[in-house]
C-alpha cells in the first residue's frame, strides 16, 4: 500500500533532518521524504498535522518473559505495548526460562514474534549455557537463528577467565558482547544503592564501586581480546567517568541508561516503595545528574526501557523480596522528551538515542528515514498529556515508579514495515 | 510524602518507626509510659484499656523476649492475646506475607505486633491495611531487619529519661554492630528528634553503614576517645555468626577494642549509664564487672519496656 504521511514535523536524526515534511512510503519501505516520487498515488494519507513523525523506536532492553514467566506476560501483551508506544524494534533479553542459550528456542520466538506481525523481535543469545557463566554457548548457531549480540542480561560472570574466553570466542566470530556492569560480589544480596537512603532503611547495598571495578574488568579484557562490547543500564557518576575516559582513549565502547535513571534516585524509594526496587539500583542524585549529562553529550550512545513486566504478586512484598523492574516500553517516548524538555535537549539529539543510535548499536536495519529502508514510523503528537495508570497502558506489567504521573506525548499511529500496526 | 503512620489528624495509628515521627508524639508516649510502671507494682496488676480487642502477635523471626514483653504488656490493658511464631515456614508453605495478614483481620485481629527478618515489612502489612479500606487494624513494628525497633527505640529513650531527664544536655554512644542493628537505627532517630546534642557511633568500619554520619551522628572507631564524656552507653548485641568472618576476625579481637570493660567505661563520665537491648553475650561486646555493675541500668530497660509498650498499644488502638 502506498501511504503519505503529510503535514507533520518530520524527524530523522539519522539525516539530520527536522523540518515540515512529507514522508512517502511504498511498499513496505520509505520511498521518499519531501517531495513524492515521480507518479506516486498514496493509497491512504495520515494526516500529521501538530504531530512529530520520526523513525519507529528501537529498544535494546526488552523483556517479553517469554518463554517461562507467561504468567507476568506474555509475547502478545508487550509487543502490543511496545507498539503502543511507537517502539518499533526490541532487542528481548536472554532471561527466560529456559534461556536463551539455543538456537531453537531463539528460533521458535522469532517464529512467533514474526506471526503477530508487530514488532520486530531481535533476541539476545546468552553468553554462557543457562547464564551460569561457566561454558560459553554455540554462539555460531545462535547468530544464525537470528541473534544479534550475546549477553548474560542479570548475571555477571564471576569468573574472569569464563569471561576473558568468552569475549575472545565473540570477538573471533565479529558477535557483539553485551555486559552490564557489575561486580558479582559487591553487588551480592544488595538491593539498593549503597547510600544515605539504604542506610537509614537498613537495606543491604549495592556500592557504586561495584559497577567501576566491573567497568574497569570490561575495559582491560577488551583491550586484551579487541571484543566489541556494549555496555548496558550504567548507574552512576563514577561509571560515566569511566566509560568518557575510556572512549577519549580510544577504545570502541558503546552503552546505554535506563530512562528511569534519567528522573528518579535512591530518595524515591521512599518508605520502602518497591516500585522503585530496580536493577541497577537507583542511585544519588549526583549519579542521575551525570547520567542525564552523559547522554546529552553522547558519552552514552542511548537510552532504552528496560521494560520488565512486573505482576502485583511480584510487588507487593517486602522491598528487598519484591521482584526488581518496572514497565517501561510506553515510557521511552514521554520519559525521553521529558530529560530533553528539562535539559534543552534538541528533540533531534533526543530521538536520535531511541532511534538511529539504537540501530547502530544493534546492528539493525531501522532506525532512519534514508530511501528503501523499512517504512517503520513513529507519529506522535508532542504536546498531548496523558497519565500513567492502570488503564493507559497495554503491557500486561502495570508496575512503574511513574504511576499517576502526567507526561507529554502520546503516540498516534505506529507503522512496521509500512503497515499501521497501532493507532489511537 | 505523608508519614505513613499518622492520620490525617497527625495521630499516631501504626507504630513503624521513629523516623520521621514529630517530638511531642514520642513525648506523649514517653509520658503516657510513666504511669504504667506503677500497675506492675499493684495486686491486680491490669487496667482495662484494651478490654475486648485481639492483639496478635505475628513473629516472622523467632524471639522470646520482645514477644514476651509485648504479651505481658497487651495482658495488662486486658486485650486477648494470640501468639503467632511463623518463623520461616510461611514463606515455605508458599503463603504470602498479606495473604496471611488478610486471614488473621478475618479472624477480627484488632493489632499486629510484627517482627519480620526483612526491613520494610511492617511498612508493607499497614500500607496494605489502609489501602483496603482496613486502616482500623493497627500495626505495630516489633522489629523489621536492619530498619527500626520502635518499642526498643521508645524504652530506651524511656530509660535515658528517668535517669537523666533532659535528653538535651547529653552525650549518647552507641557502640557495636549498627550496620545490623535496627535498635542502633531507632534510638537515633528517637535522640535526634528529641534534641540530642552529641550521639556517637563507635564501631570498627565493616561493623558501621557506609552513610552512618548522614544520621546526624559523630563516626568514632576508637572506644575510648569515643566515650570520653559520655552520659550514656548503648551497647549492641554481636550476633554470633558475625564473630567470625570478613566482618570481624574473632570474637576475642573484637572485645580487645569495642569490649567494654570498668577500665573503659571510665573514659565516661563518672555518673554515666550503661544500656544494652539484650541478650547480651558477656565476655564479647560486655564485661560482666560492667554488665552487673552500678553504671548498669539493664535491668530496668526490660521492666520500662513493659510499660513503654502499653502506652504504644494504648495509644494507637485510641487513635
Amino acid at each position: 500500500m502506498n501511504l503519505e504521511i503529510r503535514n507533520g514535523r518530520v524527524v530523522d536524526p539519522a539525516h539530520g533532518v527536522d523540518a515540515p515534511l512529507s514522508l512517502y512510503i511504498a511498499q513496505g519501505r520509505v520511498a521518499a521524504v519531501g517531495d513524492a516520487p515521480a507518479g506516486f498515488v498514496a493509497e491512504r494519507v495520515i494526516d500529521a498535522a501538530g504531530c512529530v513523525v520520526c523513525p519507529g523506536l528501537i529498544d535494546v532492553a526488552t523483556r517479553l518473559r517469554e518463554p517461562g514467566f507467561e504468567y507476568k506476560a506474555t509475547l502478545a501483551s508487550e509487543l502490543r505495548a511496545a507498539v503502543a508506544g511507537g517502539v518499533t524494534g526490541v532487542a528481548c533479553l536472554p532471561d527466560t526460562d529456559p534461556p536463551l542459550d539455543e538456537p531453537g528456542l531463539v528460533e521458535m520466538l522469532r517464529h512467533r514474534a514474526r506471526l503477530l506481525d508487530r514488532a520486530h523481535v531481535y533476541p539476545i543469545g546468552a553468553l554462557t549455557v543457562g547464564l551460569a557463566g561457566a561454558e560459553i554457548t554455540e554462539m555460531g548457531e545462535l547468530a544464525e537463528a537470528g541473534c544479534v549480540a550475546f549477553s548474560q542480561a542479570e548475571a555477571p560472570i564471576g569468573d574472569t577467565q569464563v569471561l576473558l574466553r568468552a569475549m575472545q570466542y565473540a570477538a573471533t566470530f565479529g558477535h557483539r558482547v553485551w555486559l552490564r556492569p557489575q561486580d558479582p560480589h559487591l553487588g551480592r544480596a544488595g538491593v539498593a544503592h549503597d547510600g544515605e537512603v539504604a542506610t537509614r532503611l537498613g537495606l543491604p547495598g549495592i556500592p557504586a564501586s561495584a559497577e567501576a571495578i566491573a567497568l574497569a574488568t570490561i575495559f582491560a579484557l577488551m583491550r586484551e581480546t579487541g571484543a566489541t562490547v556494549h555496555l548496558c543500564r550504567l548507574s552512576s557518576a563514577q561509571g560515566v567517568a569511566m566509560v568518557r575516559a575510556a572512549r577519549k582513549d580510544g577504545l570502541a565502547v558503546t552503552c546505554d541508561v535506563a530512562v528511569h535513571h534519567l528522573h528518579l534516585c535512591d530518595v524515591d524509594i521512599g518508605w520502602f516503595d518497591t516500585q522503585c526496587h530496580l536493577v541497577p539500583p537507583l542511585r544519588g542524585t549526583r549519579d542521575r545528574a551525570a547520567l542525564r549529562a552523559g547522554v546529552a553529550d553522547g558519552t552514552i550512545d542511548l537510552v532504552c526501557s528496560d521494560h520488565t513486566p512486573v505482576d502485583d504478586d511480584g510487588k507487593q512484598l517486602p522491598f528487598a523480596e519484591s521482584e526488581p523492574g518496572a514497565t517501561g516500553l510506553e515510557l521511552l517516548l514521554p520519559l525521553t522528551l521529558k530529560w530533553a524538555r528539562e535539559d534543552g535537549v534538541s528533540l533531534l539529539r533526543a530521538l536520535e538515542r531511541i532511534t538511529s543510535a539504537a540501530a547502530a548499536v544493534l546492528g539493525c536495519p531501522g532506525g532512519s528515514f534514508s530511501p528503501g529502508a523499512p517504512a517503520d514510523v513513529c507519529v506522535f503528537d508532542p504536546e498531548a498529556h496523558w497519565t500513567v495508570g492502570a488503564a493507559t497502558l497495554s503491557s500486561q506489567g502495570r508496575n512503574t515508579p511513574f504511576l499517576g504521573l502526567e507526561v507529554s506525548g502520546q503516540v498516534r499511529q505506529t507503522l512496521v514495515g509500512g503497515t499501521v500496526v497501532f493507532e489511537r | 510524602m505523608r508519614n505513613p503512620q499518622l492520620n490525617a489528624n497527625g495521630e499516631l495509628t501504626h507504630l513503624l518507626t521513629l523516623e520521621g515521627l514529630p517530638a511531642e508524639v514520642i513525648r506523649h508516649i514517653l509520658d503516657t509510659a510513666v504511669p504504667f510502671t506503677s500497675i506492675a507494682e499493684r495486686d491486680v496488676k491490669k487496667v482495662p484499656l484494651l478490654r475486648g480487642r485481639s492483639v496478635f502477635n505475628l513473629f516472622f523471626e523467632n524471639s522470646t523476649r520482645t514477644r514476651t514483653t509485648f504479651e505481658i504488656a497487651a495482658k495488662r490493658l486486658s486485650a486477648d492475646v494470640i501468639n503467632l511464631n511463623i518463623g520461616a515456614s510461611s514463606t515455605t508453605k508458599g503463603e504470602t506475607l498479606l495473604d496471611t495478614v488478610d486471614n488473621l483481620v478475618a479472624m477480627n485481629a484488632d493489632m499486629f505486633v510484627v517482627r519480620h527478618s526483612q526491613s520494610g515489612a511492617p511498612h508493607l502489612i499497614a500500607a496494605h491495611l489502609d489501602r483496603t479500606g482496613r486502616g482500623h487494624v493497627h500495626v505495630v513494628n516489633a522489629g523489621d531487619g536492619r530498619h527500626a525497633h520502635p518499642t526498643q527505640g521508645l524504652l530506651d529513650l524511656f530509660t535515658i529519661r528517668h535517669y537523666k531527664h533532659d535528653v538535651r544536655e547529653l552525650t549518647v554512644a552507641i557502640v557495636g554492630d549498627i550496620l545490623h542493628s535496627r535498635v542502633a537505627r531507632s534510638l537515633i532517630h528517637g535522640l535526634t528528634t528529641l534534641g540530642t546534642p552529641e550521639v556517637r557511633a563507635i564501631g570498627p568500619q565493616t561493623l558501621l553503614p557506609t552513610a552512618m554520619s548522614s544520621l546526624g551522628v559523630r563516626v568514632f572507631h576508637d572506644l575510648r576517645a569515643g566515650l570520653a564524656g559520655c552520659d550514656v552507653v548503648v551497647m549492641l548485641r554481636l550476633q554470633n555468626e558475625r564473630m567470625k568472618g570478613a566482618l570481624l576476625p574473632s570474637a576475642g579481637e573484637y572485645f580487645k577494642h569495642y569490649g567494654l570493660t570498668p577500665e573503659k567505661l571510665a573514659c565516661a563520665k563518672p555518673d554515666a549509664i550503661v544500656m544494652h537491648p539484650g541478650p547480651m553475650n558477656r565476655g564479647v561486646e560486655i564485661d560482666s564487672a560492667v554488665a552487673d555493675g552500678a553504671h548498669s541500668v539493664i535491668l530496668p530497660q526490660v521492666t520500662f519496656g513493659i510499660a513503654v509498650r502499653m502506652a504504644v498499644m494504648s495509644i494507637v488502638a485510641g487513635n
